[in-house]
């Protein structure tokens, strides 16, 4: 029995929050905020060169083919350095909703280019996670029509997976006339959102999805479990900053963490924290391992950690005081990244309700033998 | 990340639950120290399901440590109501402090008899003066002849009543700086000049005492370690304590029966778990429950590979399960609402009143053990590395 990351994972870790802390500064995020597009696609390929875009496809398809561990691995490592680049839905959500429901043609065609960092694909499910306003996809004669808000990695997107109410997935070309991309500036400007609105696009589903929701559910919990994964390396990163700021500054002929009112502060961030990566870790490991309970518990880390990360993003803010306010410091980033992770693909409230219905508690009776029950994977 | 324990685990898991099969109606009352008692602690030992890696030759099972077999014990037990193994802090401070460092007159003496439920210890530690700042503690030993003379008062003594022994922390170097100045004593409780007071509490019952000692004389051999190192050995001891407040198993089951007691109660006619704002709370408290059970999950893993570090893990248990207890029992008061507030013999009362109980209980556990804020001292200070506050001269 192991519970924890293997010498590899580790290292692939080390090594990406090594490359970013070289060649994505602050200044380099700031510069990308602004509009600096060359130096976004630098950084990109950087990381493409360490495998970030391989990691989940298939050998077969000249990827890497590891598991949903080293993928939160990866994506903890991009949040801790707040790294402007795609990654949860080209590199993650488009190659397993690929492999689990493409066309040996989608597959053939799409894989490669994925691993190699060729393609990207945008991933837009709210239609199906939670429509806002009055988007709505539907498919009918080969065609896509209506809207999806907040694609993820649509930016530099060259096709875009999309769901309808059904859940169903359906592949579009990015460059299809009856597309319009609209770009939605949010508070977070280390990655980009987008709009699309459809008329009659061309689009192919993807056939292991048709009139089955059990592919876009994996897909979505392994996009929620990598925003977790994100908002924790962040929110990570933000309590470590508050730690050592705390050592620097002084007021009153001493330095600030010496008060137990900041003590305290940190002691409740890191309290509430360290258990989030391994609930992280665990959820990973129920992907590969124990599916049953992959749905609950990427609902709940989700869920949790967004919450856990939101106190700590305005707590790790409040330490740094007035400075904490400031663009200069640049803390913002962090406190934007985690932000926008909390909304994407459900928000607390939302993924909660989903775990509620995971567990059929709408309809069914008190059991109290259930404690009893065996090899409950949450017990062991 | 490997979760399987190996299929001769899975054997070693039969073998529990027939055992737990076996004995279901066993009941041995609510006596602490009755001969069924004893027996029952000594059939746990000699199956291997208590004490299991504690020497044969100081009265346990004499087996290897094997931490997945003893959380498969755990598990096991914890899920069915057949009497549990003892616990207390006889057992889970006194005898893992007297394995690590007693002499071995001191291992012969108590160690079997306290693992059988015949000895049952209380812990002196607290005083009126001394509490979150425990080294500062006052009681005094002094050395005459080839005895210890005790006088002072602890208080938040734990079955004190019950208990045939103390252990006890006593100033024996005044001169010393405080750390420097306590020993560890192990004190008979039947010694004359001493008194015992019991603390009524907020719950209704009475588990905590005040202990006064006058003129107290027991062997001056009944020390662990050495004069002045009291503190060293007591910290070895509190760490155990802490772990034992935020059970995993204990906290799976008190969620589960949350769930059942919110699908049974309603209000007009509809149940509690149907409400969209009683269930949202509760999945919060079940999403904080899981990352406390991941969270074991790691733990137990460091004690499988030892390479593996967990400090900051292990550090913030106390903390964030005590709370954790506390939110848990009170959000089934409130689903309970108005029923809720009963107590003692109503007769509408749901579950024996065991919620409010738990409820109350919890604050006293989040205060007792080293407060919530002690124990954020201890994560900033030793978890993150901040300094300590700075000492305020007296005025």
């Amino acid at each position: 029995m192991y519970f924890g990351l293997s010498e590899e994972q580790q290292s692939l870790e080390n090594s990406i929050k090594r490359y970013l802390e070289d060649n994505a500064s602050l200044d380099t995020i700031k510069a990308v905020a602004g509009g600096d597009k060359e130096t976004a696609e630098k950084v990109h390929q950087g990381l493409i060169d360490l495998g970030i875009s391989s990691l989940l496809v298939p050998e077969k398809y000249g990827g890497l083919e590891l598991d949903m561990l080293f993928a939160s691995v990866v994506s903890g490592a991009l949040g801790s350095g707040t790294a402007p680049v795609p990654f949860t839905g080209t590199y993650v959500m488009a190659p397993l909703a690929l492999s689990l429901a493409g066309s040996e043609v989608q597959k053939d065609y799409w894989l490669p280019k994925i691993a190699g960092g060729e393609r990207i694909i945008g991933i837009g499910l709210s239609e199906f996670v939670g429509a806002r306003e009055d988007t709505a996809i539907s498919f009918s004669n080969d065609t896509l029509s209506g809207r999806a808000l907040f694609i993820i990695d649509g930016k530099n997107a060259d096709a875009f997976i999309l769901s309808d109410k059904a859940g169903q997935l359906f592949i579009i070309d990015a460059d299809d006339s009856g597309l319009t991309k609209i770009e939605l500036t949010t508070v977070d400007k280390t990655r980009e959102s987008m709009e699309l609105v459809l008329k009659k696009v061309k689009t192919e589903i993807l056939p292991g999805s048709e009139k089955n929701q059990d592919v876009i559910n994996k897909v979505i919990d392994a996009g929620r479990l990598m925003l977790s994964a994100d908002s924790l390396g962040a929110s990570q990163v933000m309590l470590d900053k508050a730690v050592a700021y705390s050592l620097e500054r002084k007021q009153f002929g001493r330095q600030i963490g010496s008060f137990q009112a900041v003590k305290h502060m940190c002691a409740e961030m890191a309290a509430e924290l360290e258990p989030c990566h391994a609930m992280v870790w665990h959820t990973a490991h129920c992907f590969d391992h124990i599916p049953e309970e992959a749905r609950l518990m990427a609902c709940h880390t989700k869920a949790h950690v967004s919450e856990v990360g939101k106190q700590v993003s305005r707590t790790a803010i409040e330490v740094h005081g007035g400075m904490g306010f400031t663009e200069e410091l640049g803390l913002h980033y962090w406190f934007k990244r985690i932000g926008l992770n909390r909304q994407l693909l459900g928000s607390p409230e939302l993924v909660r309700e989903e775990a509620a219905k995971i567990q059929n508690f709408d309809q069914s009776p008190p059991e109290s033998q259930r404690t009893k029950e065996a090899g409950n994977p949450l017990l062991v | 990340m490997d979760l399987n324990y190996g299929p001769e685990y899975d054997e070693f898991r039969e073998e529990v639950r027939l055992f737990i099969t076996e004995n279901e109606g066993v009941n041995l009352g609510g006596s602490l120290r009755s001969s069924e008692r004893i027996d029952w602690q000594q059939k746990l030992i000699d199956h291997g399901y208590f004490a299991r890696s504690t020497p044969k030759e100081y009265g346990g099972y004499g087996g290897d440590m094997d931490i997945i077999k003893s959380r498969i014990i755990a598990e096991e037990f914890a899920k069915s109501p057949i009497p549990k193994p003892m616990g207390g802090q006889g057992i889970q401070m006194l005898v893992p402090t007297l394995l690590e460092l007693g002499s071995e007159e001191q291992k012969q003496t108590y160690v079997k008899p306290t693992l059988r439920g015949e000895i049952i210890w209380c812990q002196g530690y607290s005083e009126p003066n001394s509490g979150s700042d425990l080294a500062s503690l006052q009681t005094k030993g002094e050395l005459d002849g080839d005895e210890w003379v005790i006088n002072g008062q602890k208080t938040w003594t734990s079955t004190a009543k019950f208990a045939q022994m103390c252990f006890c922390l006593v100033r024996t170097e005044p001169d010393a700086p405080k750390h420097q100045g306590i020993s560890y004593l192990l004190i008979p409780m039947d010694s004359p000049g001493i008194e015992i007071r019991p603390i009524m509490q907020m719950t209704g019952t009475a588990d905590f005492n005040e202990v006064f000692f006058t003129d107290v004389r027991i062997p001056a051999t009944n020390i662990v370690g050495k004069r002045g190192e009291g503190w060293k050995v007591a910290n070895a001891t509190l760490a155990y304590e802490r772990g034992s407040l935020a059970d995993p198993n204990v906290m799976m089951n008190r969620m589960y029966a949350l769930i059942d007691l919110m699908k049974s109660e309603t209000i007009d006619g509809e149940r509690v778990i149907d409400k969209p704002a009683f269930r949202d709370r509760l999945l919060r408290i079940q999403g904080r429950v899981l990352a406390l059970q991941s969270n074991s999950l790691r733990i137990l893993s460091s004690q499988i590979n030892k390479e593996q570090d967990v400090t900051l893990a292990r550090f913030i248990l106390k903390l964030q399960g005590t709370e954790l207890r506390h939110d848990l029992e009170g959000l089934a008061i409130d689903a309970m609402g108005e029923l809720g507030t009963l107590y003692e013999n109503s007769p509408l009362l749901r579950d024996s009143g065991s919620w409010q109980m738990h409820y109350m209980y919890f604050l006293g556990l989040i205060i007792g053990g080293g407060t919530s804020q002690i124990q954020k001292n201890i994560i900033s200070e030793r978890g993150l590395g901040m300094p300590k506050e700075p000492k305020v001269q007296e005025a």
